[in-house]
Parts: structure tokens; C-alpha cells; sequence
């Protein structure tokens, strides 16, 4: 993550709402990374799915977008 | 020795009907009688067909292309260069669920300043005879400037190594460097503290493994049809594993509106990765834009070789700390990956998948995209996943041997499982790593003694699976049978997986059901064939489709018989009352709502339009034995079984096959495949006879053990299967070849002058 | 050069065409007589995606000239069915699962076919060499030789 850091609490119930906090928080990152990564919630993979709703405890990490052949 | 047809279904399947059974395949009488239409089997009045001057240099300035001999050739009809594409910005734009720079890729379907690797297009004509269009490619005066090439992954890297682009700086390094290189991108994924993790190792092993540039070596080359109207639209009919993305691509390159560009995917004669991009496509548009006829471009093996994407070769160093009782304590490892002549390699999931198999609190993990004079790659398969699990399964196999540990426990001890943290980011949920172990110490082929020169070899692999963008129709046919719509395309059977999940949830026989596969132009966008996708997210979609389809019925049941809805259920493929309560009705069955469809208010169709999310991880285990004749290096694989969790099997036939196919693509990858480029920067071995993929007089059978963990995010269970069968395998033959010998090899292929080498050195 | 009148027997079908004097075979069936189901995968007989059989011997159709058709009588994968019903090497690699992508099919179809007119008990091993010049990348043959002995034992059984 930007500036070294490597975890923070947002307050967001949905995955845009992080994306929008992460936004805010690191104006330089670049667009394309919001189309470019994936999160996993609580051990689930979600890619491109920015209404995926997060609850108060929920574990969300930011991954690399996955592909495949 | 474990019977392949053995499926272990657990205790709730005996109550499923058609999911795990072994069915009819739709599409199989038409590929046995020949009469499946392929990429290359296709027709139009007045078609014209179109080849491909391609560079004979690995790396040259265009100085000039000169095409009016060509075109004053009789029979030719069209001739286009760089000039006919519009150039592109640099950047990666999202294009149906990928990242894609298309200033990249319209250079790589034609050249523009630069070739940058042997066989890269320079101009392509379409005439009325295959005849005429190679004599006219003779008679386009290119003029190059040559330039010095560089092939090997470590020497592009090194300073002073010829440049591919002047403007490509390294992305991801502090400070952002001031000169141009090779290196398009570094990347790093940390975990944990690795210096105390392996401060508390009692053994350390570190070494450096090599692999070459592989292709997926499907048997049917890339061919399209393009068919353009004066009226702006096109028709494009190819075989890809990606209908929708060749739209998009090809309307981005060839500049038309989405709309106006329908593709149809033909029958595929396999992909493994390799037709999820556009090569021929936007070109062959570009010749009948041109001409306003039929063009057909069909690829020859050479150029499958040469011009194509194959997978990339890597350099990778791994380091792996344990304790002396097995349980590892930290894990580095810095791929170098080559991605060919545009950056975009498959370093980062080979970064990712790495050490995913095993819950280590310490990881470091660094990437390399570095960019050569070879062909762009393209997936093979778990991309980048076999090159770095390779590295690592290898060094794992010899720390187990170090400390005198069984491979098979060693693996246990330290296996990933529900709640593992992953380097990559996420916690594992349910995973089937520890079943999988499990049933592999529990073979009998574990148990088979080994004779002399005899070895057994073990490795294990991981890959994530997605799910993704899917559209499902299910039409309900006025005679009570169904037709199944999808947008994927069947490179492997999915279209009997797809009936098996529709069968199941209508409660009806599966051969009423009739699948076909879409163009674009009859269902919203599917993402790939790919990334062992296609029987978990196409499955989920025709799924909700047959339960849209189900609710749909119901509602008609519901008003005929004047009853709420939710007194109505659906059971064995008839409505029926939910319960006494509900009413005294006789059941409805599915084709006695069909025939009156018209009079309760029309055609009746379940739809589910998705994005699947919520795939489930695979993990596998390859073990084999093979032999190895000292005397010419050869190596005989005797035994092999491939032990996987499916999630669920849906239609285990097809799931032995990805099983089976995989094990035998990582012997070829492992034995004898491999790209050679000569000093001249000229690929040498372009035909099958030359790079030699597995013969069936190479193998034994492959025995297989379907593990079925399920996966909780699908209704049935599928995790996906068709990538992890390509991971495991490369290390699990190096181990047996290793043990074979008493010595441990660090390169692929493992072909006989190396083993020779290998054995020489070691006696010395 | 001319084009050179061609008579020949495919699938017990007569045909007339003038020939290309370097068209091959393959490029006759596919492009004269529309009969796509040989398929080409290399063009330089190194995977056997185009075999037929060609007066009783295998042959790869990309490397027999089109005008070596000359009198000759071919059978290709379009004419192994007998009507609706299957040849019983078509019937267990359906059933067997012995295909994926099938473009390798038709070519190891026939190759098989010819085996088993030659050699109707043939060991694993022989099966094996045999299809060694038919390529096959998706299956890992397993299922494609545990058909071919199959269909041999039901076709001795008959």
C-alpha cells in the first residue's frame, strides 16, 4: 500500500465505500488500481464488486486481480 | 494401483441425479464423426484468404515497407501494414474484466517501428488463393535495420543489454529510474519478518532453478473468418476461448462500435491459455474492411510457434528455513520472468501462488517482468503458477530428504488450511491441501517398491480459480425441452457439466436439455474459457437461469390454480402444491406448462446475468515414478497419479481428463519441451516434429484421485479444475528423476543431453 | 502449371475435380469435396490430425499430393459411421470420455480404425505405438487407448 502502510480501519459498508476511502486517503493512487485489484472478505475472493457489502468486523484484504489461462 | 474410474461420491450425492454422474456429451457425435465445425472449417461466397509477412529478424528497425508489387499481383485484393491500425495511448485500460494496453497490443498484431521478435507481423495480404497471397508476400520490399537481439531473461535484465523500447521504465523501484531498460515492472509481496524466521531455522537450503519458454501446443492453429458489410458491421467467426474479448479487442484495434462486431466462436481444438488474445483477427477485419469480401487467415504450425503466445521462462531463486523437526520457518524466492517483446509476463500470480500451498508466517517474495525478442507470452494455464511452484516444490522435496522426513508429511505438517494466511493477501477459507495429502499417503502406488535407476517423485501445486462476468439463457421449448444458451466457450466437455447442473435443478432428464454457445450478439458479456472459470461461474449462472426458470413456471402454476406462490414447489420437474393446505392439485408437469405457455402469458425462459464471485482455491498433488537409462539420459515415467480436490466433480470424466492432460503437458514440460533460438535470435524448432510434445508411446496410463472438498460459495461444491493439473508436475518429475539418480537437477527441460550432464558432473 | 483432371473414390463416392498439381490431399478433401472433418495441425505429417486411409494403408493426407488420388479409394472420418449408428470406436470414445477438444479425434479415429483391421487384439503397447504419430494434447491419452482396447474387445466380441 501506499506510504508503507499495510493496514487501517475504514468505516464502509461496501466495497466502493473502501475504494472511495482509499482514494481519499492516497489522492496519487492511480485509477487503474481500483480496476486492478481484487478483495478478499473474511476468505472470500471478490473481484469487480464494488456493491459487495462489508459488515463492522469484516476482514478485507486488497490482492492483485486474478486471471487465468 | 488406484482405479481412475473410482469416484468417491460422498454420502449426499446418492440423493443427486445427474451432477457426478457420467452423461452423454452433446456435442460428442459431431466430434466423432467429423462433423464439429472448427476454426479452420469454415466458408463464405467469395472469400478471399489472407497471409502474414512476418519478420525474419529477432529485433530490426522498419526503414520501409514497400507493398506496391504486391498489389499489382492479379488475385490480390487487399495489402495492409502498420499504416492501417491507428496507434493507441500507452496505458492499461480495463477491457472486458482485464487490463490491457493496447499501444502494446496493436503493435503486437503488427509492427510499427520496430520487429521485436522472429515471426512478428509486418504486413499481411488477402488474395483469391492461398497461392497468390504467399507469392504476393514475396513481393513486399521491407527494408530493415537490424539491431542487436536479446533472447535470455537474465542477460535482458543486465545493464547494457539491447533495448525493446526506449520508453519503458522499470515500474515499482524507489527512486523511479532516470534510463530506459528491459525490466517493465518489479513487484514484492512480504509477510511476516523473514530475517528472524530464518534466524529460528535449523536448515537453510538456497538454489536457483531455470525454466524455458514452453507453448501450450494446442493441436489446431488459430483461424478466423472475417466478414465486414458496407454497412460498418462485421462478422467474425474464429476459435478463442473468449468470444467477448475478441469483440473487444478487435473493435478497439480495427475501430468499430461494439455493437457492430458479432463473434462467433467456432468449435475449439484447444487453447490452454493460448487463444484468450487476438493474433490473425483484427487483421483479417482490417482485409475485408478493405475489401469489403470474406477473409479467411488460417495460422500454419510454424507460425503457431512463432507468432503466437507462449508461456513464459523463468530464472528463480528460493530459499527455504526449517526447523529439524519439519515445520518451515521462512520463505524467499525473486522470480524472473520473461514476458516476451511487450511487457505483461505471468509474475505476478507465479509471485503469488508461490509459497501458497503451505501456512508460513514469513515470506518475501520478488518479481521481475523483464521483456525479451521472443513472442509476447500468453496464459498457459495456472499462469505463472508452474514456474514458481516448480522452484519451490523442488527445494521443499530436498529439505524433507535433509532432515530425513517423509515428502508426503513434510507437506502435511505444514500444509495450508481454512484460516492460513496467505502472502497474497487473503485467509484461506475451506481448502482441500490436507485431503488431498491425505489420499495420496493412502495410494498404493505410494507402497509400489522401486527397482534400480528407479524414482519417485512428489509435488504439490496451487491455484486460486476466479469466477466472473457470465450470462445464461434457458429457453423452456413449447415441447417441454429446453435449450441452454451460454457464452462460454466448451473447450473440454463444460457443455455436459452445464446439462448435468440444469438436469439436476429442473428435476428432469438430462438429454431434454440442448446446449448451444452463443455469439456475442445473443447474450451480455461472458469473460473467457479461462482461468478455471468455466464449470463454476458458467455452472453458478446456469444454475440461477434454472431456478429463474423453475420460479417462472411456478408463477404460471400459482395463477392457474389461484393460489399464492410460495404455495406452490417445485419437485422431481413438476409443480406441485406445497402442501395439503395449499390446495387439491394434480402436478404440472414441466412440459404440460410448456404446451400451454402461449395461453398464460407467453414464452417461458429462466436468465441469470452475473458476476461469480467466491471461488474456490484448488490444490493438487502429482506423484510418479520414473526410470532413468544412465547410459542416454532418457527418462521413462512408469507410474503417475494426479491427486486433486475438484470441490465437486460434476462430470468426473471430464475432471480425470483436466487431471490427466495436465500431468501429461508438465512431462512434456518437465522432459523435452522447450523454445531454442539460434545466435541469430531465429526460433530453430517451429514444428512439432522439433519440439516434441508427449506421443502416446511416451506414457502409462495416469491414474487419478478426485478429492471433493466443497467449495461453500457454489451449490454443488465446484472449485474449478482445470489449471492446478499444469503445476504440480514439474517438480514432482524432477524429484523422481532426482531420487532416480541420487543427485538433484535445477533446470527444465530435463531432456536427455542435460540429464547426461547432470549425471557426469555429479560424478566427477 | 495446369490443373490436372483427377478422378477418385472417397467413401464409396465417386469424384471428379481438376488438381492443383501442388494442392495436397488434405487440401483436396477440405477445399474440393468440403470434407473438413481431416483436420490440419501441421501440414508436415507430425501430427496425424489428417489421417485417412487411403487403398487399405494409413496415410497423413497432408503429405499425399492431391493428384496421387488418381484411382485411388479413401476413407476418411466422414464415412465411418454406418447411418445413424456409430462405428464401436466412436461409440466408446463417447463413452469413455476419450476426447476434450476433439480436434485430434477424426485423425486418431481412423488411425485406430486401421489398427484394428490389421490387428484386432492389440496389446496396450501396440495400441500405443500405433497412435504415436497421432498427437494428442488434451487427454493424456488415457482414455483414448482404454477406448481403443475396449472397442477392440467388442468388435472380436461381435
Amino acid at each position: 500500500m501506499a506510504s508503507g502502510e499495510t493496514e487501517m480501519e475504514v468505516e464502509a459498508t461496501s466495497v466502493r465505500q473502501i475504494f472511495r476511502h482509499l482514494q481519499e486517503r492516497f489522492p496519487n493512487i492511480k485509477s487503474h488500481m481500483v480496476d486492478d485489484i481484487a478483495v478478499a472478505i473474511d476468505g472470500t475472493v471478490f473481484q469487480d464488486a464494488w456493491l459487495e457489502k462489508v459488515t463492522e468486523n469484516s476482514e478485507v484484504y486488497l490482492l492483485p486481480r486474478i486471471g487465468g489461462g | 494401483m488406484d482405479n481412475s474410474m473410482d469416484v468417491g461420491y460422498s454420502a449426499d450425492d446418492k440423493e443427486l441425479k445427474f451432477v457426478g454422474k457420467r452423461t452423454n456429451r452433446p456435442d460428442g457425435v459431431d466430434k466423432v464423426t467429423g462433423r464439429a465445425r472448427f476454426g479452420a472449417d469454415a466458408r463464405l461466397p467469395g472469400m478471399l484468404y489472407g497471409k502474414i509477412l512476418r519478420s525474419p529478424h529477432a529485433h530490426a528497425r522498419i526503414i520501409s515497407i514497400d507493398t506496391s508489387k504486391a498489389e499489382a499481383l492479379s488475385g490480390v485484393k487487399a495489402v495492409v501494414t502498420r499504416d492501417d491500425f491507428e496507434d493507441r495511448d500507452s496505458e492499461f485500460v480495463p477491457a472486458g474484466e482485464m487490463m490491457v494496453n493496447y499501444r502494446d497490443m496493436v503493435r503486437n498484431i503488427m509492427a510499427r517501428e520496430k520487429v521485436l521478435y522472429d515471426g512478428h507481423a509486418v504486413a499481411a495480404v488477402a488474395a483469391t488463393s492461398v497461392t497468390i497471397a504467399k507469392q504476393a508476400l514475396k513481393l513486399i520490399d521491407v527494408q530493415y535495420e537490424v539491431l542487436p537481439h536479446v533472447i535470455d531473461v537474465v542477460e535482458a535484465m543486465a545493464p547494457g543489454a539491447p533495448l525493446l523500447h526506449d520508453d519503458l521504465f522499470t515500474d515499482g523501484v524507489e527512486p523511479k529510474p532516470t534510463k530506459p531498460s528491459n525490466v517493465a515492472k518489479r513487484l514484492e509481496f512480504n509477510m511476516g519478518d523473514i530475517a528472524s524466521g530464518f534466524a529460528e531455522a535449523d536448515e537453510i537450503l538456497e538454489k536457483t532453478f531455470d525454466t524455458k519458454p514452453v507453448h501450450q501446443g494446442y493441436i489446431e492453429p488459430h483461424s478466423c473468418l472475417a466478414s465486414f458489410s458496407e454497412n460498418g458491421s462485421a462478422e467474425l467467426w474464429c476459435s478463442t476461448q473468449g468470444q467477448y474479448l475478441v469483440r473487444a479487442h478487435c473493435s478497439k484495434l480495427v475501430g468499430m462500435e461494439i455493437s457492430k462486431l458479432r463473434v462467433t466462436p467456432s468449435e475449439i481444438g484447444g487453447g490452454f491459455g493460448g487463444k484468450t488474445v487476438v493474433f490473425i483477427e483484427p487483421i483479417a477485419l482490417a482485409l475485408s474492411k478493405k475489401t469489403y469480401r470474406p477473409i479467411k487467415i488460417t495460422m500454419t504450425r510454424d507460425e503457431v510457434f512463432r507468432s503466437s503466445g507462449p508461456t513464459s521462462g523463468g530464472n528463480v531463486r528460493v530459499k527455504v528455513g526449517i526447523t529439524k523437526d519439519g515445520k518451515i520457518m521462512a520463505c524467499e524466492a525473486e522470480l524472473k520472468y520473461q514476458a516476451g517483446a511487450f511487457q505483461g509476463s505471468s509474475v505476478q500470480p507465479g509471485c503469488m501462488c508461490a509459497f501458497a500451498p503451505y501456512d508460513v508466517a514469513n515470506v518475501n517474495v520478488i518479481g521481475w517482468d523483464v521483456l525479451s525478442n521472443r513472442p509476447k507470452v500468453a496464459a498457459y494455464r495456472a499462469p505463472g503458477a508452474p514456474i514458481s511452484e516448480y522452484a519451490v516444490e523442488c527445494v521443499i522435496d530436498e529439505l524433507a530428504e535433509r532432515i530425513g522426513m517423509d515428502p508426503v508429511d513434510f507437506r502435511l505438517k505444514n500444509a495450508a488450511k481454512e484460516g492460513t494466511q496467505t502472502a497474497y493477501g487473503p485467509k484461506f477459507g475451506p481448502v482441500g491441501f490436507v485431503e488431498v495429502l491425505e489420499a495420496t499417503k493412502a495410494l498404493d502406488h505410494y507402497k509400489i517398491p522401486l527397482g534400480p535407476n528407479q524414482g519417485r517423485g512428489i509435488g504439490s501445486g496451487f491455484w486460486f480459480n476466479i469466477g466472473g462476468e457470465t450470462c445464461v439463457n434457458l429457453n423452456v421449448n413449447e415441447d417441454g425441452t429446453l435449450t441452454l444458451i451460454t457464452g462460454s466457450p466448451d473447450i473440454g466437455g463444460s457443455r455436459a457439466s452445464m446439462c448435468n447442473m440444469a438436469a439436476e435443478e429442473l428435476g428432469i432428464d438430462v438429454g431434454l436439455i440442448n446446449p448451444i454457445i452463443a455469439d456475442t450478439s445473443v447474450l451480455g458479456f461472458n469473460f473467457l474459457s479461462a482461468g478455471s472459470r468455466t464449470t463454476f461461474a458458467c455452472g453458478l449462472a446456469t444454475i440461477e437461469a434454472a431456478r429463474n426458470a423453475i420460479e417462472n413456471m411456478r408463477k404460471r402454476v400459482a395463477q392457474l390454480w389461484d393460489i399464492p406462490l410460495d404455495a406452490v414447489v417445485w419437485e422431481d420437474g413438476a409443480a406441485r402444491p406445497a402442501s395439503s393446505n395449499a390446495g387439491e392439485f394434480e402436478p404440472m408437469t414441466l412440459p404440460e406448462i410448456a404446451k400451454i405457455a402461449p395461453k398464460t402469458g407467453g414464452p417461458i425462459a429462466g436468465h441469470a446475468e452475473i458476476n461469480a464471485q467466491g471461488a474456490g482455491p484448488g490444490f493438487g498433488t502429482h506423484m510418479v515414478d520414473v526410470e532413468v537409462d544412465k547410459e542416454t539420459g532418457h527418462v521413462k515415467v512408469l507410474r503417475y497419479t494426479v491427486i486433486q480436490d475438484a470441490g465437486k466433480a460434476i462430470h468426473p470424466s471430464f475432471v480425470e481428463g483436466q487431471y490427466q492432460g495436465g500431468a501429461v503437458q508438465c512431462i512434456g514440460w518437465a522432459l523435452n519441451e522447450e523454445y531454442v533460438y539460434g545466435e541469430d535470435g531465429r526460433l530453430q524448432n517451429s514444428g512439432f516434429l522439433d519440439y516434441r510434445i508427449p506421443l502416446a508411446s511416451d506414457l502409462p496410463m495416469i491414474d487419478t484421485k478426485i478429492v471433493e472438498v466443497p467449495n461453500p460459495n457454489h451449490p454443488y461444491g465446484v472449485r474449478g479444475v482445470g489449471e492446478t493439473p499444469i503445476i504440480p508436475g514439474l517438480a514432482a518429475m524432477s524429484n523422481a528423476i532426482s531420487n532416480a539418480l541420487g543427485l538433484r537437477m535445477s533446470e527444465l527441460p530435463m531432456s536427455p543431453p542435460k540429464v547426461l550432464k547432470a549425471i557426469k558432473e555429479a560424478s566427477v | 502449371m495446369a490443373k490436372q483432371h483427377v478422378t477418385t473414390t472417397v467413401n464409396n463416392d465417386e469424384f471428379e475435380f481438376l488438381c492443383e498439381p501442388k494442392a495436397s490431399m488434405l487440401d483436396v478433401l477440405r477445399d474440393e469435396l468440403n470434407l473438413t472433418g481431416s483436420k490440419e495441425g501441421c501440414a508436415t505429417g507430425d501430427c496425424g490430425a489428417c489421417s485417412v486411409v487411403m487403398d487399405g494403408r494409413l496415410v497423413c493426407s497432408c503429405l499425399v499430393l492431391g493428384v496421387e488420388m488418381e484411382g485411388k479409394s479413401i476413407e476418411t472420418i466422414e464415412g465411418m459411421a454406418d447411418g445413424e449408428k456409430l462405428h464401436p470406436l466412436q461409440q466408446q470414445f463417447l463413452d469413455h470420455a476419450a476426447l476434450q477438444c476433439g480436434i485430434c479425434t477424426p485423425g486418431v479415429l481412423v488411425a485406430a480404425k486401421a489398427l484394428l483391421e490389421k490387428n484386432p487384439d492389440p496389446t496396450e503397447t501396440e495400441v500405443r505405438y500405433w497412435l504415436a504419430g497421432n498427437l494428442c494434447r488434451c487427454t493424456g491419452y488415457d482414455k483414448i487407448i482404454r477406448a481403443v482396447m475396449d472397442a477392440a474387445k467388442e468388435m472380436r466380441a461381435a
